[in-house]
């Protein structure tokens, strides 16, 4: 299977992707790990909020919003 | 197993935040704590009592925390005191509707290799959402006892503190059930392992959970376990700690990537435990909060839905107080003249009655019949829209907002009670 990387800051609206790689450091990192975003997790985009800068993830059975800040290092597969 | 100087069994009260655990604790203790739906809401623990077959229990609400490994300032709090106080018994209360990533502090705690117990909490929950949990094959992963509750009206809160008896009295069994890492965070817990077993007797912790955390190299945890033994195990393990690094070194490998082996392998673990103990009898279960949701914070209705609540909520609360207040008004000044009679008849000089009447006692009746019927009302309503679940999703409509002025959504909470007050 070919890979197709992307930031999840790209992953449109109720499209799934397949967590890769995450490339941030120290305790953001185990946070967002701590949080389930760990390789080969699947994640759905399930809406944006209306000022635009936040997103809503289905990861693990939970709804998460992340802000860009943190989805653009996060490397998914779609 | 040593109990209180006061011969009270201490029990710390933990679990993710927003799974009900201060409905928990108020139900076990009958204390009325208002509870919150806000992480860090509980930031001072707190403390409340029950007796239960004339036994005597302390029990304390810790903060909600999503883990022990990752933590923000507030959780923290929580973690030094899961980790390091000695309690008797420690239970994870984890919401039924997220038992996936309620499990990642349950196993995390589990490591600790102290007397838990699991409460799987807001059952009733998870029924509507035809969510079926095998909480006896959850047991069986867990190696503790599970104790399914919905502490909103009870249920289960019997069956909870029977259990927390069985443990205590060692009538229940916990296993300890040890977590299989890969080789490489075993090969290098062991080598850690061994230092503490040649260096140090007589230490309180579990010793495989202890090397777990400082081939961690989390400066703000070693902080708190220095405080806790009262000298630098640091220094003392010093030799091992480099005989770390060397075998880090060696084998191509990072303390970054060895963090991200144990988190990741407690992660799969829950994923693992879930497969196999929850099943889904809708899996469609939340389409129907999903379609709120997408309302709720769509582009087009997402603010105008939220200023027509709030504004609604103040509409109530200023316009319904108004009843109240002048009833109250009307109430305290009638006993206020009825007051100033009597002082006047029992012939009390002028400035002690302007002192305790005009002064004080007006005062007081006039703060109370403004503020009270606006709170009586404004509170409840709150609650409501947090039991709905609504707040997280202002939240999430004006983050963007408040990142700007540099703080978070979850401030216009305190902001509307702020309108409120003033």
């Amino acid at each position: 299977m070919a890979d197709n990387l992307i930031s999840l800051d790209n992953l449109k609206i109720g499209e799934t992707g397949v967590v890769s790689k995450i490339l941030m450091s120290g305790i953001d990192r185990r946070r967002i790990f701590d949080l389930g975003f760990t390789p080969n997790t699947k994640i759905e985009a399930l809406h944006k909020s209306p000022c635009g800068d936040l997103v809503a993830y289905f990861i693990r059975g939970v709804v998460i919003a992340l802000r860009k800040d943190d989805t653009k290092n996060i490397i998914i597969n779609i | 197993m040593s109990n209180n100087l006061d011969d009270y069994i201490s029990i710390a009260l933990a679990g993710n935040p927003n799974v009900g655990k201060s409905t928990i604790f108020n139900s076990l203790t009958g204390l009325k704590q208002h509870t919150g739906n806000w992480t860090g809401k509980t930031i001072s623990s707190a403390v409340g009592y029950y007796n239960h077959n004339g036994k005597k229990y302390k029990i304390v609400d810790v903060p909600g925390t999503y883990s022990l490994l990752s933590n923000s300032k507030d959780e923290e709090v929580a973690r030094d005191y899961i980790c390091f106080e000695d309690n008797d018994i420690i239970v994870v209360v984890v919401d039924a509707t997220a038992i996936e990533r309620n499990l990642n502090l349950v196993l995390q705690i589990l490591e600790l290799n102290k007397k838990v117990i699991i409460c799987v909490n807001l059952i009733d929950e998870a029924e509507k959402k035809k969510i079926i949990i095998d909480l006896d094959e959850l047991s069986l992963y867990l190696g503790v006892p599970v104790v399914a509750t919905n502490a909103r009206n009870k249920y289960g809160i019997k069956d909870l503190k029977d259990t927390i008896e069985s443990v205590i009295t060692n009538e229940r069994k916990i296993f300890h059930i040890k977590h299989n890492y890969d080789s490489d965070i075993l090969k290098a817990v062991s080598i850690i392992e061994s230092g503490i077993k040649n260096k140090i007797n007589n230490i309180n912790i579990d010793i495989h959970w202890l090397a777990l955390r400082l081939i961690d190299k989390n400066s703000s945890f070693n902080n708190s376990l220095n405080n806790y033994l009262g000298y630098d195990i640091i220094k003392l393990l010093d030799k091992e700690l480099s005989e770390l690094e060397e075998f880090l070194k060696d084998n191509n490998l990072t303390y970054e990537s060895m963090r991200d082996k144990i988190v990741t392998s407690i992660v799969s673990r829950s994923e693992e435990i879930y497969n196999s103990c929850v099943c889904l009898g809708d899996c469609c279960y939340d389409r129907k909060d999903r379609k709120i949701d997408k309302i709720l914070t769509s582009k087009r209705f997402g603010i105008p839905i939220m200023l027509l609540f709030l504004g609604l909520i103040f509409w109530i609360t200023i316009f319904g107080a108004n009843f109240p207040s002048e009833l109250l008004s009307k109430g305290l000044f009638f006993i206020e003249d009825k007051l100033s009679e009597l002082f006047i008849n029992i012939g009390i000089n002028d400035i002690v009655k302007g002192i305790f009447i005009d002064g004080i006692y007006r005062t007081v009746a006039w703060i109370v019949s403004v503020m009270l019927p606006p709170m009586a009302i404004f509170f409840p309503l709150f609650t409501l829209l947090e039991d709905l679940g609504y707040l997280p999703r202002i939240a999430f409509n004006l983050d963007t907002l408040f990142k700007k002025s540099g703080t978070h959504g979850k401030q216009s909470l305190s902001m509307c009670m702020g309108y409120i007050i003033l």
